[in-house]
């Protein structure tokens, strides 16, 4: 880990801190208020406000966890840096996809 | 006091890094560290057993070895304090290539020291005036606090990440690191800032802390590592070091 992979994994946890306490808060807010799939589908399609909390989410997920994947990859199997960071970098594409996918699910209209 | 009539039970490592544990019988003495035990294998039983010491009083840092599974300076080891039901195991540091029983290559330790920038580099010649440092200052007491390393690699051995990663710096080289970026007088702390912000630098530290914790000297090398981290963030973000 150098300089710069420290700085990307330390700035995208600080923005996925209020992302996990605000998607805590939904889950709760959802499942206790009692909404169906339908009710929640109705908010979040075509709402620009949850595209961007989940897609930010999303991205920052996805850069993170390829870093630290990278770093275990690198210190726990006999794998070069460069292997490893390749690895993490088909890990973080992998994540952004799947993570874009069902963002798009819930907020495309 | 020890029963002095008693015998320790002691194994060294015998051989390189292939090789296997020999167990002697020495007896116990009062006030009997680590390093007379195996001393007294190599002066009265096996004088073919390789080791390695020089000053016997905790000040040159030749002697460590791994005493029981830990790293310690064994001339400071007193035998009461480690030998658990009047046994020893005594191997030589990890993390370290075997040359030879409990004698291992300090060369990747130093070579590390190199590669971190540990070497003072004057910014000033002895036709200047004289650096006027304040004892009190916060650079200084940092200094301070992390100066009184004495290079027995006993952090080295321990730490975790060293283990994982052969290409980390490790703590003895950052902590010599940080003594130097808070020098006053030293004129090359963005190069040593580069250096230690590299891939295996200060960054891949794990802090777990070991170092602390085994660190004969009582020093802090995982807080001082910490402080590199912020000055080499703080270089990187503002464009005087790149990666």
């Amino acid at each position: 880990m150098n300089v710069q992979l420290y700085i990307w994994q330390r700035a995208t946890a600080v923005v996925m801190v209020p992302l996990v306490l605000g998607h805590i808060v939904v889950i709760f807010y959802a499942t206790r208020a009692g909404m169906s799939a339908a009710d929640i589908l109705s908010r979040t399609r075509g709402s620009i406000v949850w595209a961007a909390f989940y897609g930010i989410f999303v991205a920052a997920v996805a850069i993170h966890a390829a870093i630290g994947i990278r770093n275990v990859l690198h210190e726990w199997l006999p794998l070069g840096e460069r292997r490893a960071g390749r690895f993490a970098l088909v890990f973080g594409l992998l994540l952004a996809a799947l993570g874009a996918r069902a963002v798009a699910a819930v907020v495309l209209p | 006091m020890p029963d002095t009539s008693a015998q320790l039970s002691v194994s060294l490592w015998r051989g390189a890094r292939e090789g296997r544990y020999q167990t002697y019988m020495v007896p116990r003495r009062e006030s009997q560290t680590v390093l007379d035990v195996v001393t007294f294998v190599q002066r009265n039983i096996d004088p073919t057993l390789s080791y390695r010491f020089a000053c016997r009083v905790g000040v040159c840092g030749s002697c460590a070895m791994t005493v029981n599974g830990k790293p310690r300076w064994t001339c400071r080891t007193h035998v009461a304090k480690v030998a658990t039901r009047g046994r020893l195991q005594i191997a030589p540091l990890q993390n370290l290539p075997v040359i030879k029983d409990l004698t291992t290559d300090m060369a990747p330790f130093f070579a590390k020291w190199q590669q971190a920038r540990g070497v003072f580099a004057p910014s000033q010649t002895r036709h200047d005036a004289m650096a006027r440092i304040r004892p009190d200052s916060p650079a200084r007491s940092a200094v301070d606090a992390a100066i009184e390393c004495i290079n027995c690699g006993v952090c080295y051995a321990g730490c975790d990440t060293v283990r994982w990663n052969s290409d980390y710096l490790g703590p003895a080289a950052l902590t010599r690191a940080w003594t130097l970026v808070n020098d006053e007088r030293d004129g090359a702390n963005v190069a040593r800032l580069q250096a230690v912000a590299a891939s295996g630098g200060c960054h891949a530290c794990h802090s777990h802390q070991s170092c602390q914790e085994l660190c004969p000297q009582a020093l802090n090398p995982t807080a001082a590592i910490a402080g590199l981290k912020r000055r080499a963030t703080a270089a990187y973000l503002k464009g005087e070091i790149k990666t």
